[in-house]
């Protein structure tokens, strides 16, 4: 008699085969440094950096765990103040991404196939070129020898206002982090608005639906889901952010990334900066699961 | 006067003539079907009715008014499309109130309206699901309720049941033409299949090319086709190539390649000499024993060649001596009809001198 093939168990041990490496590979590189964070954020600094030990037999060093870095969190304002303008400044450049990568992607999807390869290619040629060396040329196109700053203040001086900077402001910081998400802003959306059949707009207008009621009662709520998918993809890593606003902002620019890193490296306060980094991550997964909320109720359709 | 007037419009896109010179009057109230294959211009001149193309030349006019200047959302049109395009993000009550809201009707004549058509179409109870929670015959009837709420002067049909199966299309096709005669609005149907352009038509416009080939209603459509092209499009029909022998008032005496000699009904354009073509329904040619047939004027000894049985209905291929098959179409459940022929059999095929037509093109 020969043994009864079972394909079930072939099929779960290559389940396995496949699924395991990644799996080890996020608990070793995600899930165990999340723990580590936890754990750093209810210890106590260690006298170098670092962090002090939970355990000791000597009972006179500083050990064990404790609530200090939360309650010095929330004792000083200056900290929910630095959230909430990192969360205002990632907020804004959210809403400038999509209001600029919406039309983009619209006339994206809406170009001859053939046009349309390219102009995708086109947006994300910027990876291209490393992150950094793009901030850097900034630097150069906002500085103040620069002509789009000497054509600013000639025009400011015209009407007889004082010249500005705009190297080592929030708006470079800005200008910046909108540059650097608009293609992921873009790509979602377009991903999005590329799959619409063009019959529903045929019958929109079929049924006396303008150019305008054609957009806000078809296309754009159809698009809902890219636009939630682009809203995740540009806010979340806009709030951590902390090369620009080191590079091409002021002293008074600092973000909620910024001061993390600063903790880290410079205060070398290792459960503050743990502190910090997990208060973001409630907030970055709050704003997800809100966003998470409005599109699966919009997205129920799809 | 007609209410929907097409004339002389043509279409090309590039050298391609699309639509060529095409005039049509449709009645108030028709039940009117373009038919032809693909590719002849039915659907760009239902597109052109619409709004959603306009003629290179010609005009259409509705109610006697030209509809040039007219873009697609003011015309008093509706279409329901070959895929319905119904909204995938609207509920059935939103998608079938969707003309009402765009022409800004008071809510609660919008709820009553909505009421009144979700009973017609037997969608009660769905009001509130979204489209891709919806049968085929479902979201049919959806597209139909949303095209027809704020009544329309007109309603076209594009291929719009070509995406149900076979049975529940036949199912639709009897509610189409009950729902036509319920409201009263025109209906022009644009169709491949001409079967459901026979089922459901008052008048069927025949198109091939660009061009009308025929308009008429569908048993003098299918009875006394114009031409080849039509003869062939409508229905199952043998083509036989033949000669003029002589042409009478009363009939013509062909010469049918392959056959023999054979007696038609009359063609005034007919003049000795002239080659044509032949052509004869299956159902009017008959099949039996040999000796059975004798009293036709037409009738030729054969063999069967193959049997398509369908039930209802037999198909044979009768093989002449001289090579040519000509197809019988014999109802299986005739009284008296004890016998079936098989392949290989002998039989007699014949049909009556007033049967068939002669094609001078």
């Amino acid at each position: 008699m020969t043994k009864a093939h079972n394909p079930d168990s072939t099929a779960g041990l290559g389940k396995y085969l496949v699924s395991g490496p990644p799996f080890l590979f996020l608990l070793l590189m995600f899930a165990a440094p999340a723990v580590i964070t936890v754990i750093a954020s209810f210890s106590y600094p260690g006298e170098f950096g670092g962090l002090a030990p939970l355990i000791t037999s000597d009972p006179n060093t500083l050990h064990g765990v404790t609530l200090e870095t939360y309650q010095f969190f929330f004792s000083d304002f200056i900290y929910i103040e630095i959230f909430i303008k990192s969360i205002l400044m990632a907020s804004c450049t959210t809403l400038i991404c999509l209001s600029l990568a919406y039309p983009l992607a619209l006339l994206i999807a809406r170009s001859p196939s053939r046009r349309r390869d390219i102009l995708v290619l086109l947006v994300i040629l910027p990876f291209a070129s490393n992150f950094l060396i793009r901030i850097y040329a900034w630097m150069i196109v906002l500085g103040p020898q620069s002509a789009l700053s000497l054509l600013i203040n000639g025009m400011l001086k015209l009407f007889g206002l004082a010249p500005v900077h705009l190297l080592f402001s929030s708006f470079a910081v800005l200008i910046a982090l909108v540059y650097v998400h608009l293609p992921f802003m873009v790509l979602p959306l377009y991903t999005n608005l590329e799959k619409h059949d063009p019959n529903l707009l045929d019958a929109a207008q079929d049924l006396g639906a303008n150019a305008w009621q054609r957009f806000w009662r078809v296309t754009f709520p159809l698009s809902l889901p890219g636009v939630f998918a682009g809203t995740a993809l540009v806010f979340i890593p806009a709030l951590g952010m902390f090369a620009i606003p080191e590079i091409l902002g002021g002293t008074g620019d600092m973000l909620i990334g910024n001061l993390i890193k600063e903790q880290y490296l410079v205060t070398r306060d290792w459960p503050f900066g743990a502190t910090l980094s997990i208060m973001l991550t409630i907030a970055v997964l709050l704003i997800a699961w809100l966003t998470a909320k409005l599109g699966a109720r919009r997205g129920s359709y799809v | 006067m007609a209410q929907l007037e097409i004339r002389n419009v043509t279409r090309r896109f590039g050298d391609f003539v699309a639509v060529d010179n095409v005039s049509l009057n449709i009645e108030a109230g028709e039940f009117f079907t373009l038919l032809g294959p693909s590719g002849c211009g039915k659907t760009t001149l239902l597109r052109m009715i619409a709004g959603f193309d306009v003629p290179d030349s010609g005009q259409i006019l509705l109610d006697g008014k030209d509809l040039a200047d007219t873009p697609p959302e003011k015309r008093p049109i509706h279409t329901v499309f070959q895929s319905y395009a119904l909204f995938p993000h609207l509920t059935v009550a939103r998608n079938i109130t969707f003309s009402l809201k765009m022409a800004r009707c008071a809510h609660s004549e919008i709820s009553a309206r909505l009421q009144q058509s979700l009973d017609q179409m037997r969608l009660a109870g769905q009001a509130d699901k979204y489209p891709n929670e919806l049968s085929g015959g479902q979201k049919q009837r959806v597209a139909l309720a949303r095209a027809l709420i704020n009544r329309p002067r007109l309603l076209l049909l594009d291929e719009s049941l070509a995406a149900l199966d076979a049975k529940l299309r036949e199912e639709v096709q009897v509610e189409l033409i009950n729902l036509q005669r319920d409201v009263g609005i025109t209906f022009v149907f644009v169709t491949h299949a001409q079967t459901e352009a026979l089922a459901l038509s008052h008048r069927i416009a025949v198109m091939n090319l660009g061009r009308l080939e025929q308009v008429d209603e569908p048993s003098k459509l299918y009875g006394f086709p114009r031409n080849r092209f039509v003869a062939d499009f409508i229905g199952h029909i043998n083509q036989l190539d033949a000669r003029v022998l002589e042409s009478a008032h009363s009939h013509l005496h062909l010469s049918v390649a392959g056959a023999g000699d054979i007696i038609a009904p009359p063609l005034i354009s007919a003049a000795p000499g002239q080659n044509g073509t032949f052509s004869i329904r299956p159902e009017q040619v008959r099949i039996g024993v040999h000796n059975e047939l004798v009293e036709l004027k037409n009738h030729f000894s054969g063999m069967v060649q193959s049997v398509l049985y369908q039930g209802d209905v037999s198909v044979y291929r009768v093989k002449f001596a001289d090579g040519v098959t000509i197809e019988a179409l014999l109802p299986n459940s005739a009284p008296g009809r004890a016998q079936l022929f098989e392949v290989g059999d002998m039989v007699k095929v014949g049909w009556r001198h007033d049967a068939g037509i002669f094609f001078d093109d």
